[in-house]
């Protein structure tokens, strides 16, 4: 196999694990626009990494923390629906990264790498980087299982049964914002939320614990990105898109499943 | 109206407590505590503020002035007004209940008497209002709490689930010590079963046992003049929030 492609299927499996189980949360507590949102603010850390020089994977990830932190700030506010916040900021620091890397002089910059993702392309130290990120987002995961749970079915009731709601959210954020920065690279900005999203739909129907949907997530995951890579690679496609294509294939044969078990 | 008892060390007690959201004064200066074995009823109309109350002597939101006192080591069990789990979200009810204590070791005998054996398999996202009702109340039973905290348990019952409800709680008070304070708005069970009410109109209007409450001017003007006791009463929308709050201020609770 080429080292090329070896690479591409690490990241993509790596990118799996730790988009799995943070998935289920995502889709659970409804916040897929939070991850389009961070999505959108992690092309400003690409048009800074490009300008000043600095590492790409660091001010990325940078970007999409200080994003969530602010986000999760705003959460706190009442004046304005999250909703609508969220849209403001993510597309403030959107048309703000434009700016920037149309006024860099002599930078040519591929937005399409950035956009639709070039997993292909993925060096040694990327592929680190998303496995390192992997087991760290797994453990902390692991750590807080069980509160995050608790909270999703009722932040009150999980109150009192003391479960620090406020910073369980906080940790959420953070750790979406460390795997969009980390996705960025496979499937790319317009994409990274089909990535948290899709694989746990996917598996719903084949779950009835929490647990179950997270690790049907992650492997459901840990399939399309092989198999989509394959495509892309037979067929010379956008390798991004025919991951999330992919798992869009899985989705479909689970509303058959469902289709099944629920009449 | 209200016998002073002096009890030295009171479940929760709240001095002074305000709420305010968005520069709109929720509840103004509330007095109030709760004492060992007791069950205490909050009415009061609609927007009266009375799941806010819950939630700020829960600890749930910020105060804006005032304090609320819980006795060291209190156990609290709570049954929200409303809880939906998406059926996006896979879990029985056994898991539900065990997320509370974590260790999935659960009273059966109380299952059994809340009449929720049967649902403990059961998809959370499954259950009807009534069926929810009946596992929240036994999920907040299985902490094993000095105090009940139930907002409105009533909805999505039928009358005879309300009645059984009712003498649930009054049989937990005699057998076990749990105190309750719950929200009622069936004003004829609150007259049975409560000892003691507090009637809220964004500050205590009054409060005392069911007879003295039902007495007072406050009480009539929020709910009008019909006795409850017979099992329908015509509630009135009609009341002035200031017209109550000038005679019920500072006098009680």
């Amino acid at each position: 196999m080429d080292e090329f492609m070896l690479r591409a299927l690490l990241a993509g499996i790596g990118m799996a694990l730790a988009a799995g189980p943070l998935g289920v949360f995502v889709v659970w507590r409804r916040m897929a626009y939070f991850g389009d949102a961070l999505s959108h603010a992690a092309l400003l850390g690409v048009a800074l990494g490009l300008v000043t020089g600095w590492s790409m994977n660091l001010t990325i990830a940078g970007i999409c923390l200080a994003v969530a932190m602010l986000v999760t700030w705003l959460h706190s506010r009442p004046e304005l629906p999250a909703d609508a916040a969220l849209g403001i900021f993510s597309h403030g620091a959107l048309a703000l990264g434009l700016i920037i890397a149309a006024l860099a002089d002599g930078v040519r910059v591929d937005l399409m790498a950035y956009l639709f993702g070039d997993v292909l392309a993925a060096g040694w130290v990327d592929v680190a980087w998303i496995w390192v990120g992997a087991i760290v987002v797994l453990g902390v995961i692991r750590r807080y299982w069980n509160d995050w749970v608790n909270a999703t079915v009722h932040e009150g009731l999980a109150t009192l049964d003391g479960v620090a709601v406020a910073r369980m959210r906080l940790i959420f954020m953070l750790l979406t914002a460390l795997v969009t920065a980390a996705a960025l690279k496979v499937v790319g900005a317009m994409l990274i939320t089909a990535l948290l999203v899709i694989p746990p739909a996917a598996a719903r129907p084949f779950a009835s614990t929490p647990e179950g949907m997270a690790l049907g997530a992650v492997l459901i995951g840990a399939v399309s990105a092989p198999l989509g890579l394959l495509v892309s690679y037979r067929w010379d496609l956008p390798s991004g898109p025919a991951i999330v294509l992919v798992a869009c294939g899985f989705f479909g044969v689970s509303l058959l499943v469902r289709r099944k078990t629920t009449v | 109206m209200e016998p002073v008892r002096e009890d030295p060390d009171p479940l929760l007690s709240a001095r002074g407590l305000s709420v305010s959201r968005g520069g709109e004064l929720l509840l103004r200066q509330v007095d109030l505590t709760i004492h060992a074995r007791e069950i205490m009823t909050i009415i009061g109309p609609n927007g009266a503020g009375k799941s806010t109350l819950l939630s700020a002597l829960l600890g749930l939101i910020p105060l804006s002035a005032g304090s609320v006192r819980q006795r060291p080591g209190l156990v609290v069990g709570y049954v929200p007004q409303r809880l939906r789990v998406d059926s996006v979200l896979p879990m029985t009810v056994a898991r539900f209940i065990g997320l509370s204590n974590g260790r999935g070791e659960l009273p059966r005998d109380l299952f059994v008497r809340l009449g929720c054996a049967g649902l403990l398999e059961r998809p959370m996202h499954g259950l009807s209002g009534g069926e929810t009702q009946r596992v929240l109340l036994a999920r907040a039973l299985s902490r094993n709490p000095d105090l009940l905290v139930l907002d409105e348990p009533a909805q999505g019952l039928d009358l005879a689930g309300e009645e059984q409800l009712h003498g649930f709680l009054e049989e937990l008070r005699r057998e076990r010590g749990v105190a309750a304070l719950l929200v009622s708005h069936n004003l004829h069970f609150v007259m049975a079963s409560a000892n003691r009410v507090i009637c809220l109109n964004r500050h205590v209007c009054c409060s005392g046992s069911p007879t003295a409450v039902r007495a007072t001017p406050e009480f009539k003007l929020l709910f009008g003049d019909k006795v409850p006791g017979v099992g329908y009463y015509q509630h009135h929308h009609d009341h002035s929030h200031t017209s109550c709050g000038v005679v019920g201020e500072g006098e009680h609770g």
